[in-house]
């Protein structure tokens, strides 16, 4: 049975993670995401499936308990806010290079440094470039609502397992914070160490039974030769990413004159400004993308076409516009329009933004 | 049917509090809802405040920038969120610490002293249910039932001894709220 339940996005993270089987959390408490491990702790999943929760001394230690915990196999997944996940980066850069699964939630809030702890989306780069350092990707979903904090983590571990590499929710201070319906998933069991051999192979070190060979999970490797062949690896594995993984919801684009192209909050936000857009005889849609990495560029290549011009609303100074020019390519205008450091733009605002680029004078 | 509604006041009246409480009521009546608080480091004293949408529909924005309701709880936000209102809308207000009262002639308004009424029934807690029931009076957004249901299941047990305490400050709020000429 499906239960119906009223929740912050955050709780309904702690809600999910216990609810697929999750193995651990490793995390350090910082705004505006504080309620997952708050909530995994009143929870107490250690006495029902088992799962461990530990507040780690730093954002350093969770995300190299996350490696530890994912080299043997187990699911596993710490959250974080922007500051604490730029400490992470070094973590998940050693994690794609040993091809281990976890899932890491970066629920947004305004930078650069401490900044400011209401929500901003300007850790855009970061999450989709790679991070840290080497020629690697995150797979990257972003939620735009309660019911898809829940159903993302999951979707998050499933991807993540799949193809051997980090996967990240990225959310936002308004997400996290704000509650709506969810639906969610019942109990699952934690996979056993059979289970996750059959599924995916038997690569985590587990202990070396007498009928495989050892199992070695490491990022170094000294012979360039040697490291190319491996990225080469790497990159064939974001390539099959790129054609399989691609996620994205369209409202009103069909007959859409301008396209608004938004994720998480924001596209929550321009749905709203969409419909005041079509009330004043404005031809507006959206595209949201739900994965940013793999990015929607087919779709968004295909509804260029017949739009006039396409407005990237995004809560930072414009770094998702660049993939949405980069899937243009130049064959219509493009334009960017963002407020940041913690304020969020009203639907209106928005709405004049599109008038103001592409539609006055 | 959409309701879009802002509730402001201080840190402490329990106006985060009063939105779950509608919203978990928005939940028993079978609608859509998102309750929005402006979160960060205020606390008691500072200002606090949340949207609460209803809807029959899909919720688009849960930021918003106009709206349908403002329960007005104290000076700073009445001077916020006064022009917030849209035009035909409703701005209900306790007249407690309020030195410029609304002046808007395209809005309803409507007040309802519950701060002080709060302090006749010797419990400054039953305050957002007061300003609650004067609001379901002017506007049955849900019906009392599902509201005495939202209220059960957005309590701890613990307080659920509390529940007939809860009702009845949110039946006085009905009978004390008054509409006011501008």
């Amino acid at each position: 049975m499906k239960e119906l339940k009223l929740m912050k996005g955050n709780e309904a993270i702690a809600e999910a993670a216990i609810r697929c089987g999750t193995d651990g959390y490793f995390g350090y408490p910082i705004t505006p995401q504080s309620e997952i491990m708050e909530t995994l702790m009143a929870q107490q999943p250690w006495n029902t499936t088992g799962m461990v929760v530990l507040q780690a001394e730093s954002e350093v230690a969770s995300i190299n308990m996350v490696y530890g915990g994912a080299g043997c196999g187990k699911k596993v997944m710490t959250s974080s806010s922007s500051p604490g996940v730029s400490l992470m980066q070094e973590g998940l850069s050693y994690m794609a290079g040993c091809e281990l699964p976890c899932v890491v939630v970066n629920v947004v809030r305004g930078g650069p440094g401490l900044g400011t702890i209401q929500p901003a989306q300007s850790d855009y780069f970061q999450s989709v470039k790679g991070g840290g350092h080497g020629d690697y990707k995150l797979i990257t979903l972003a939620p735009a609502s309660v019911q898809e904090m829940a159903d993302f983590v999951e979707l998050a571990f499933e991807l993540a397992f799949k193809y051997r590499n980090p996967a990240l929710i990225l959310s936002d201070g308004v997400i996290g914070q704000m509650m709506e319906k969810v639906e969610l998933q019942p109990q699952q069991p934690r996979m056993t160490e059979e289970e996750l051999i059959e599924k995916y192979g038997s690569w985590a070190t587990t202990g070396k039974t007498a009928d495989r060979e050892r199992n070695i999970i490491t990022s170094v490797e000294l012979a360039s030769e040697e490291m190319e062949a491996f990225n080469y690896k790497l990159q064939a594995k974001y390539k099959a990413v790129e054609e399989n993984e691609v996620r994205y919801e369209n409202y009103m684009c069909d007959d859409a004159e301008y396209l608004l192209v938004a994720y998480g909050s924001s596209a929550r936000i321009c749905q709203k400004s969409v419909e005041i857009a079509r009330e004043k005889g404005i031809k507006a849609g959206l595209l949201r993308p739900i994965t940013l990495f793999p990015f929607p560029t087919k779709p968004i290549q295909d509804i260029a076409k017949h739009v006039k011009g396409i407005l990237s609303v995004e809560m930072s100074a414009g770094q998702m516009v660049e993939d949405v020019k980069l899937a243009v390519n130049g064959s219509v205008s493009v334009e960017h329009f963002g407020r940041f450091g913690g304020i969020i733009p009203s639907p209106d605002e928005v709405v004049k933004a599109l008038e103001s680029n592409f539609i006055e004078g | 049917m959409k309701e879009e509604i802002i509730i402001a006041g201080f840190g402490g009246q329990g106006v985060l509090s009063m939105g779950k409480i509608l919203a978990y009521s928005g939940v028993m009546q079978d609608l859509e809802v998102s309750w929005m608080p402006s979160y960060g480091p205020e606390m008691r004293g500072g200002t606090a405040n949340v949207t609460v949408i209803l809807s029959d529909s899909r919720i688009s924005s849960p930021i918003l920038h106009e709206f349908d309701t403002a329960i007005i709880l104290n000076q700073q936000s009445m001077d916020k969120f006064e022009e917030q209102v849209k035009p035909g809308g409703i701005l209900l207000y306790d007249g407690n610490g309020i030195t410029r009262h609304p002046e808007r002639k395209d809005i309803n308004i409507y007040r309802v002293d519950a701060a002080e009424e709060a302090a006749k029934m010797h419990s400054t807690k039953t305050f957002n249910m007061i300003v609650l029931g004067a609001y379901l009076k002017i506007n049955e957004v849900v019906k009392m039932d599902n509201v005495l249901k939202g209220l059960k299941s957005s309590l701890p047990e613990r307080h659920h001894h509390l529940l007939p305490l809860n009702e009845k400050a949110i039946t006085r709020g009905m009978e004390i709220v008054s509409e006011v000429e501008v």
